[in-house]
């Protein structure tokens, strides 16, 4: 890994695109990974920024924080062509029970598609842009977002489908002519 | 889907199906959960024309069992023994992505033995891993037994060098943080040795078996292609990644633990094929042989953990690190924060194999339903994993 400093970098996004909200979020452990705390509106400028002009190809992981007044998003970027990094991005949502929309990334780097859609899944967050986002570790009709904290377990879960139940359905539609 | 049952207003999201939906000219099967060729219980949801796809949607989550919720009400000590089981044909290399995010956490530095301990280890599981799934591949097309039962003569080998180091032949549960368990117990590195002796023959005649045989050619080549600059874009990592043509191991880039210490070669292919899927994991074999070669060679004595990690009652600072690591089947991270308790406020398993199966359809849309089941199992995935 190339030395590389997020501090230089972040002063160089602030120098070239002075309009938009970011903050550096400090980590005090030993790890001493900063990351960047951006505004949502702000969040596909920058990462286009990050990716065309910095090099920043490779989103490596994005993953959900349920904290207890808001949702946070955090991707980790890494450059592949320079080998540096990481470049940590958080986003976060207002009231996590009330707005729970964020601008999606997946155009920026495809690597967010299922990580998102999981996001979505397991914390409720609804990623504005995505093209396909639907329940994926949950099946369909699952109530309710099982990563946060405040959720409870149903006594029982009655109702599991099994995974041909829609062929089928479109099967027997098929046979009788839709006149079920 | 009902939309409206996730409290989303249907509008929000924008579904490619519609465009491929003309009744009555397209065939849509559901490929699994219970289909042989999908390694455990993944489903494909496909649209056929003809023999042809033009959609494919992997469907997942038969084997969820939220891990990470689990791991948030654990210790982190108590998570140890569970990432065993995410990717359970490669148990060790998660303990280390998991170890390493620990360490960096807390700070721990670990000793030069254990150091050499966890290379070894790690390699034995490249080793095992690769021969599996490349014997699983060629199990898909159709040579049924004999490939695989190769792979898994020498696989053997190596889970009982496992059994005598940890005790377990797959769920090892063997790195702490800060080092390893136990020490090497009396006549294991000559064990390992005589086992180095004779990989080298069983790698030559396992390609020698498949390189020139013009069925598994006709079969891979040009099948599945996936370009540099999508993989790059779709976050794919491991042997995926670099058969179309990227240099970036995390040995070599990353340069964790002691790999800077070890010569060895990155493999790279050119078309990005599942036949140079294949290839490189037969060459990373050869490299991870020279790597055990090397590291058996060098092997120092001394202590196999650091004196001031805690296990039990172990309260890292608040904070959160990010570990990763090259496991077999790509780029394994584990994503922690800590609020100072005894559980991780956040603990996240970033899988590769979950990751790479995101242009699984780009990979597949235009071929046949029979590559399908081969482009599959290059991907080489693991459900444990993918699911979580």
């Amino acid at each position: 890994m190339n030395p590389f400093s997020t501090e230089a970098l972040l002063a160089a996004l602030k120098a070239q695109l002075p309009g938009v909200t970011v903050e550096l979020q400090r980590n005090e452990a030993p790890s001493a990974q900063h990351s960047w705390l951006i505004a949502a509106q702000d969040a596909v400028v920058v990462a286009q920024w990050l990716r065309d002009k910095e090099g920043f190809d490779f989103c490596s992981n994005v993953t959900g924080v349920d904290w207890p007044t808001y949702l946070e998003v955090v991707y980790h970027l890494y450059s592949i062509e320079k080998r540096i990094g990481p470049v940590i991005l958080r986003m976060r949502t207002g009231d996590r029970d009330k707005s729970v929309h964020l601008p999606s990334l997946t155009h920026v780097w495809r690597a967010a598609e299922l990580q998102e859609r999981e996001i979505f899944d397991l914390y409720g967050v609804i990623f504005d842009g995505h093209a396909d986002l639907r329940r994926i570790l949950m099946w369909d009709g699952f109530e309710g977002h099982p990563m946060r904290r405040d959720y409870v377990e149903p006594d029982d879960y009655e109702y599991e489908p099994t995974a041909h139940d829609h062929v089928a359905e479109r099967a027997s539609k098929h046979t009788t002519g839709g006149a079920e | 889907m009902n939309t409206e049952l996730l409290g989303v207003p249907p509008d929000t999201i924008t579904r490619r199906e519609v465009i491929y939906d003309q009744e009555g000219e397209t065939l849509e099967i559901s490929m699994g959960p219970h289909h042989p060729s999908t390694h455990g219980v993944f489903r494909m949801d496909v649209r056929l024309e003809g023999e042809r796809i033009v959609r494919l949607k992997p469907v997942i989550g038969y084997l969820h069992r939220n891990h990470e919720k689990i791991a948030e009400g654990t210790t982190y000590l108590g998570s140890i023994p569970y990432t065993d089981r995410l990717d359970y044909f490669c148990s060790l290399t998660n303990n280390w992505a998991y170890c390493m995010a620990v360490e960096q956490l807390a700070g721990f530095e670990v000793p030069d033995r254990a150091q050499y301990l966890r290379v070894i280890l790690s390699e034995l599981t490249r080793l095992q891993n690769h021969a599996s799934a490349v014997g699983f591949l060629v199990q898909d097309m159709g040579a049924s037994g004999t490939p695989i039962m190769y792979a898994f003569r020498e696989r053997e080998k190596i889970l009982d060098l496992f059994e005598a180091l940890t005790g377990s032949r797959m769920m090892c549960n063997y790195m702490r943080f800060g080092g390893c368990r136990v020490d090497l117990p009396a006549g294991w590195i000559d064990q390992l040795k005589a086992l180095m002796k004779t990989l080298p023959a069983f790698l030559e005649e396992f390609e020698k078996l498949l390189v020139s045989n013009e069925i598994l050619m006709a079969r891979t080549q040009g099948v599945g292609v996936l370009s540099a600059k999508l993989a790059v874009n779709a976050g794919v990592t491991g042997p995926m990644l670099r058969a179309t043509g990227v240099n970036y191991d995390l040995r070599k880039v990353d340069g964790y633990g002691f790999y800077p210490r070890f010569e060895f070669k990155v493999p790279l292919g050119e078309h990005g094929d599942v036949y140079d899927r294949y290839m490189i994991r037969v060459l990373e074999m050869r490299e991870s042989v020279k790597i055990l070669n090397q590291a058996i060679e060098q092997l120092p004595e001394g202590p196999i953990i650091d004196p001031k990690a805690k296990l039990r009652g172990f309260r890292p600072k608040p904070g959160e690190s990010y570990g990763r690591l090259e496991a077999p089947k790509g780029e394994l991270g584990f994503y922690l924060i800590s609020d100072g308790s005894p559980n991780p406020y956040r603990y996240r398993v970033r899988p590769p194999s979950f990751v790479n199966l995101t242009i699984l359809e780009d990979m597949c849309l235009g071929a046949n339903i029979a590559d399908a089941v081969i482009i599959l199992g290059s991907v080489d995935i693991v459900l444990g994993e993918v699911d979580r």
